[in-house]
């Protein structure tokens, strides 16, 4: 037996750099210090991806693009299919803690200027990656094709048409034609299924190999602790840590389908009054409820609604060249303007989706999330202090 | 020499980039929805005056080829027709009988009974359609009948 699992090693070894791989994994290690349980965010956002794709390839097999069929499938997959109402609520309910966790990632990277040299490309790549996030949710939202998805999206996509210039082939682009009907389905359907997909494999895997290659980044202030204490092997160490995190996620995701199966709604009905609480996915609410704020009325032939529009776009572009902005970090070690900036773009957001849904769940959310990585943070500073 | 090493390189060079254009153009034009020329609806027969929908909840959207128009019942003889989409964000919108205002749910907002924009974000009012009542005959109720002003 010992002899054939051998040979079979000895096999492989010839073909593929086995043995440099498990040398690379063996020396890999990561730096313990006060915010080691930052590293575990980006890992966590990883396993919700891997529940989605598991979960959408199954919904798949039920699933019907069209405006006749689309609602009846996913109805079908919720009240007749064995553990359909499962699959579908797992599936929704992932896709919003991966978003709620990428937005995690991407504020602890942030606040602790992971982006520095030479890690540029690793936080743009993760741009990108929430980029497409976003957009898996916003086309994914649709394919029910029910009444709240019907007229979120006749709003985004509206929304992209009020850009100058471009705005007008944009819009058509995005709905497949002037309206959205079931042509705007089948297009969702495919960048859902298809396009983002692809995109997204492209980037996540530069992403995590750029991660493997650099290794964590130490935040500036955490150097001294770092260099004091050991680092932690990242296998099996790092790796048994993040599993945990990960079974704990397992059974939240299970214990939220279970107990708070995703609706399905209203069947879409494009000759219908749009009902008050029409809403996006919670992640575009703090733009929504900015919308409802600007008055009707244009500026040398740009509607008023394109001004937000624009300012959100600049946020977006200001936030992938942040590495190259904040050229103050690598001399100094500090960037108070950037987290200031990250601060008031945080309350910001935080802000408006509280007062989108008119309740304070949402700061309350963060303020949570804050104790829980400060409570993280104490039990690893203590496992480091015992493992010295 | 130099001349005919240039001439092979420009060959070679353009063809490449006709083998890139020819390509992506196709690919291109492809995901650009094609224009799909509609027929041109001008009116459209509403039903009766005494619609339940319109007596109890005072509107209904009715489909104007591919718009939605709604009619309003302001009165036993004062009906009033609107495109039914927002001028906004392309919600469709709704009349509110208690405060006699047209309003759009998704972000607050207010037209009048005229269909001018009262609050909110609208940047233009609802484009408006003519009503008639046509008799069909003694004891019949009257057909609304709307059309493009």
């Amino acid at each position: 037996m010992k002899a054939a699992v051998n040979s079979i090693r000895d096999w492989l070894n010839e073909r593929l750099p086995m043995q440099e791989a498990a040398d690379f994994a063996s020396h890999k290690t990561v730096p313990v210090h006060r915010l080691t349980v930052v590293y575990y965010f980006g890992g966590m956002t990883l396993f919700f991806f891997i529940v989605q794709v598991i979960t959408g390839i199954l919904l798949m097999l039920y699933y019907r693009p069209s405006a006749e069929a689309a609602f009846e499938s996913v109805e079908f997959i919720m009240t007749a299919v064995p553990f359909g109402w499962l699959i579908r609520s797992v599936h929704s309910w992932s896709a919003n803690l991966m978003v709620f966790f990428a937005f995690v990632h991407l504020a602890t990277v942030y606040f602790t200027k992971a982006y520095r040299s030479p890690r540029e490309i690793t936080w743009i790549s993760g741009c990108f990656l929430l980029f497409l996030a976003l957009g898996f949710g916003f086309s994914g939202y649709l394919l029910p094709w029910n009444q709240l998805a019907f007229f979120a999206t006749r709003v985004g996509t509206d929304i992209a048409g009020a850009v100058p210039f471009v705005g007008e082939w944009a819009l058509r682009f995005l709905r497949g034609g002037d309206r959205v009907t079931g042509g705007t389905l089948s297009r969702f359907y495919g960048w859902h299924v298809a396009i983002l997909p692809l995109m997204t494999t492209a980037f996540l895997g530069l992403h995590l190999l750029l991660v493997q290659l650099q290794g964590m980044s130490v935040p500036p202030g955490e150097e001294e602790t770092a260099k004091q204490r050991r680092p932690m092997k990242f296998f099996p160490n790092f790796m048994l840590r993040d599993l945990w995190g990960w079974i704990l996620a397992l059974g939240v995701l299970a214990a939220m389908a279970a107990l708070f199966p995703w609706e399905l709604g209203e069947k879409a009905d494009p000759f219908a009054p749009a009902f008050a609480d029409i809403r996006p996915e919670w992640y575009f609410m703090f733009m929504f409820e900015t919308l409802k704020l600007v008055p009707g009325g244009e500026i040398a032939g740009i509607e008023y609604e394109a001004i937000p529009i624009l300012l959100f776009s600049l946020g977006g572009l200001l936030l992938l060249l942040v590495p190259f902005l904040d050229r103050g970090v690598e001399r100094t070690g500090r960037s108070p303007i950037f987290d200031i900036i990250g601060v008031v773009a945080l309350i910001y957001i935080v802000g408006m989706t509280s007062w989108g849904y008119r309740s304070l769940a949402p700061v309350y959310i963060v303020l949570a999330t804050g104790a829980l990585m400060a409570i993280l943070s104490v039990g690893t500073r203590r496992w480091a202090r015992v493992n010295k | 020499m130099a001349t005919s090493r240039r001439l092979v390189n420009w060959m070679l060079g353009t063809s490449v980039g006709a083998l890139l254009v020819s390509t992506f153009y196709p690919v291109a034009r492809f995901i650009s929805p094609p224009d799909i020329p509609e027929a041109s609806t001008n009116q459209v027969e509403a039903g009766p005056t005494n619609d339940p929908e319109l007596l109890e909840r005072g509107f209904k959207i009715i489909r104007f080829g591919n718009e939605p128009v709604i009619l309003v019942r302001v009165s036993d003889s004062d009906f009033r027709a609107f495109a039914g989409t927002c001028t906004h964000l392309d919600c469709i919108v709704e009349f509110q009988k208690d405060e006699e205002r047209l309003w759009c749910n998704c972000h607050n907002g207010e037209y009048s009974l005229q269909g001018e924009v009262v609050a909110g974000p609208p940047p233009h009012a609802l484009e408006p359609f003519k009503v008639d009542l046509v008799s069909k005959g003694s004891g019949q109720p009257q057909t609304i009948v709307v059309s493009r002003v």
